[in-house]
């Protein structure tokens, strides 16, 4: 990390951009830990942020490889019912809450500001509490693994009454943890939006803003109408819990169901917050290697926005078997099914982009490439669970776990690992080694599939997910995604490799290694620790 | 108890466990033995073939592009970047595919949720780990519990070929008769799944739900809870014996008399 610390950035590489970074050299960052504790620099916290990320990344995975191990074969060996569950419970949240939503902030953080001309965050002072209380938060969550009775183990949706009633003593903990969470996620959303609002460059107009920009604008929003939806779920639980109420406890004329109502109306809001700041980061990365601007910018702005709008409409469709009026069923049903065609516009979209260009793989490209094959497949199997009378069969089975697999990975880490090559260069001003990063596209593709497509198999078969034992017929598949598990860990402990590696030794990176467009690229590589303090000239072609 | 029933279970376990049938079910969704289940199939089927036409257009194209448009080979950039007719085009078309689908999964829905006229209605109740079934008014209820021994299941015996899905008291049914199932829970939320005959209905606690089922082949027909209940939510396992009317009132008049002498 010590190279980002680069201060008094005086070149002239950059034709005509020189008084975009004049007062760099003024005030660089403290010396030592404090420089990490009272930053308010939004460098400086992107990069808290995802290195957070990143080894909530790997917790998590080692968490799913226990998992993969015990499913290795028939037969308990490894760990116990009551820890399989704590463990699948465990990686999800880690998963979604500690890997996927910090590595999009801390992008988010390192990207907005520069690529829309501005000096920083607007709110930075927010912005380092929004990132310092997430270490607490996940301390906390993980600290329930070894208290009395273990920590949570009713998977990451909690549901009602299995988390409240019958949840063990540490499920206070975990809700506290999720307030923490949800917090964070708030304050980040709104720093976020205050920034693009308020921070632009003169002349960078909302619909000149690099498609990264707007999808996270569009994410912010959601955040901030779902993330309270969750904290009031967690503290109806809390109330359940302690507080006499019977808001989800049938006994006392709750209702379990109910909560699952308002767990997915957060839930699949949710699902789009982990998706479009990637879906954002492939529509700046294909235009590049494909020397070619995006294929429909307006409708890609319109089509992430419908997105998100027709997120809050469908959430019960995690719930076809829960027993909805048939009304709601096919209002759901159909619901569900439109989500494709925003969604399908994407993919043509960026197709589209690529038809024509003159492409390169480097290694972000490869990474996006995989994005669009594999999240294809995995809407295509969304496609499938939203026929709610196929869904009925498919339902809480491995087809589901492939299916999010199949959306999450190659469409969130993929995105997020395509930002890294692309922009560590940027960050650390040196260049990543093009002949590791391709080992390391090459075998996480490869081990993904050899992971999770035989769990669509096992799901029509007949295997429930969440089940730390299986009967003989589902054996050898297991065996399989198992063996594909850990090559794929073991991939990712190369990834790890291949940035430190960049950071320590990398040759040395020019201010535009891409030839890319975006004012990102009209700073030095590194990027000095603090730039467009005046706000820069907006080329006239932006995205 | 007429042996038929028994030895057409039988064969149908062999069958289950012979090769060609063994393939066929792990790549695939069952087709089952309801009309519910062949519709659930065919639908599963038809989006499958539809998601593969669209699939090979989408990839045809792009693999198209990753193929001819490469810098490497010297390809020079075009400079379209929209088109307002092929936007709209590709906009419709999804839409039509979507409604062509969801006029037969509207059709299979509404039947499914008819669940009138039944001639047997059987309760369902989940608890952790065991469910209990409930003949409604015939006197008859007993649980089912997970019949495979602690010692397979920890490694330190044989695992049989039915290892977790095995049940000491299996649920008898009738075939050709239109049964619905009530569902419902004591503690947790549960999910009384079979494949076969086309049913997953969430047991909850504090609410009934409804599935029926009219089953058209004698068979031993099993699944599993599909909602995660807890610490052996792995271990409560279901096993329908779906048995002729004749041989399923005899059993149910026998099951009534022991039930009334205990």
């Amino acid at each position: 990390m010590s190279s980002i610390t680069v201060d008094g950035q005086h070149n002239g590489s950059i034709e005509g951009h020189n008084h975009h970074h004049t007062d760099a050299g003024h005030h660089g960052p403290a010396k030592g830990i404090s420089r990490w504790l009272f930053t308010t620099n939004h460098k400086d916290i992107g990069t808290l942020y995802l290195w957070l990320s990143f080894i909530l990344f790997l917790v998590g995975g080692v968490m799913a490889l226990a998992v993969r191990a015990e499913l290795f074969k028939p037969g308990l060996q490894l760990l116990d019912p009551n820890l399989y569950n704590q463990l699948v419970t465990m990686h999800g949240l880690i998963m979604i809450f500690g890997a996927v939503m910090p590595a999009f902030t801390g992008l988010a953080n390192w990207m907005i500001p520069l690529m829309i001309g501005a000096p920083d965050m607007a709110l930075p002072r927010m912005n380092n509490w929004s990132f310092w209380i997430l270490p607490f938060a996940f301390t906390i969550l993980a600290s329930t693994l070894f208290m009395d009775g273990g920590g949570p183990n009713f998977g990451w949706t909690f549901y009602a009454p299995l988390s409240t009633t019958y949840g063990p003593k540490s499920t206070d903990f975990f809700i506290f943890s999720v307030h923490l969470m949800g917090m964070s996620s708030i304050m980040g959303a709104i720093n976020i939006i205050a920034t693009i609002f308020n921070l632009r460059a003169p002349g960078m107009t909302m619909m000149k803003l690099p498609l990264f920009v707007w999808t996270w604008l569009i994410t912010a929003f959601l955040l901030i109408a779902v993330m309270p939806v969750l904290a009031g779920a967690v503290t109806m639980m809390l109330m359940d819990r302690h507080f006499g109420t019977s808001f989800f406890d049938a006994g006392g004329g709750g209702d379990p169901v109910m909560f699952q109502h308002i767990f997915w109306f957060f839930g699949h809001p949710e699902v789009y917050i982990i998706i479009l700041p990637s879906f954002g980061i492939i529509s700046e990365i294909i235009p590049t290697f494909s020397r070619k601007r995006l294929f429909g910018y307006a409708s890609m702005v319109y089509a992430t926005a419908s997105i998100a709008i027709v997120s809050f409409s469908v959430w019960a469709h995690h719930m076809f078997t829960t027993g909805l009026a048939l009304g709601a069923q096919l209002y759901f049903m159909f619901a569900t099914m439109i989500v494709a065609v925003p969604t399908g516009v994407k993919i043509f979209n960026w197709v589209a982009t690529m038809f024509k260009g003159a492409l390169s793989f480097e290694t972000p490209m490869l990474f996006c490439l995989g994005f669009l094959v594999m999240f294809t497949c995995g809407g295509f199997s969304g496609l499938m669970l939203s026929i709610i009378p196929a869904d009925f069969q498919y339902h809480d089975t491995y087809f589901v776990v492939a299916h999010f697999h199949y959306v999450l990975i190659p469409g969130a880490i993929f995105g997020a690992i395509a930002a890294v090559y692309y922009w560590l260069p940027k960050w650390c001003g040196h260049m990543y080694s093009e002949t590791l990063g391709k080992i390391h596209f090459w075998l996480s593709a490869i081990s993904l599939n050899l992971t999770f497509f035989p769990m669509h198999f096992l799901g029509l078969a007949g295997m429930p997910r969440r089940i730390p034992d299986y009967a003989l017929q589902f054996a050898d598949f297991n065996k399989i995604v198992s063996i594909g598990s850990f090559i794929f860990g073991a991939a990712q402990v190369l990834f790890l490799y291949i940035v430190i590696k960049t950071i320590r030794s990398g040759a040395p990176a020019p201010a535009n290694p891409w030839n890319a467009k975006g004012l990102e690229w009209t700073v030095p590589s590194p990027a000095p620790y603090h730039t467009f303090s005046t706000p820069p000239m907006i080329p006239a072609e932006t995205h | 108890m007429s042996l038929k029933p028994l030895q057409t279970g039988v064969a149908f376990v062999l069958a289950f466990l012979s090769g060609n049938v063994w393939a066929d079910y792990t790549l695939n969704m069952t087709r089952g033995v309801t009309s519910i289940s062949h519709d659930m199939y065919r639908l599963h089927m038809t989006i499958f073939w539809v998601c593969v036409v669209i699939g090979i257009a989408v990839f045809a194209v792009m693999f198209y592009a990753i193929i001819y448009h490469r810098h490497s080979i010297g390809a020079k950039a075009a400079h379209f970047h929209e088109n307002t007719t092929v936007e709209i085009i590709w906009t419709i078309i999804p839409v039509l595919i979507l409604v062509a689908m969801a006029v037969p999964a509207t059709k299979v829905l509404i039947k499914m949720n008819d669940t009138t006229d039944s001639d047997l209605t059987i309760k369902v109740t989940g608890y952790q780990w065991r469910w209990e079934y409930e003949y409604m008014g015939k006197g008859v209820r007993f649980l089912s519990n997970l019949a495979t021994p602690a010692e397979q299941i920890k490694n330190r015996d044989v695992k049989n070929p039915l290892y977790l899905l095995e049940v000491d008291k299996p649920l008898v049914v009738p075939i050709g008769k239109k049964i619905r199932f009530l569902t419902t829970a004591s503690d947790v939320i549960h999910s009384w799944w079979v494949p076969a005959l086309g049913i997953k209905k969430d047991a909850i606690p504090g609410s009934i739900n409804e599935a029926w089922a009219k089953i058209e082949k004698v068979g031993i027909y099993r699944g599993q809870c599909a909602e995660l209940c807890g610490v052996n939510h792995g271990f409560m396992p279901i096993v329908v014996d779906a048995r002729t009317p004749e041989a399923f009132e005899e059993w149910l008049s026998q099951q009534a008399k022991k039930d009334a002498q205990s």
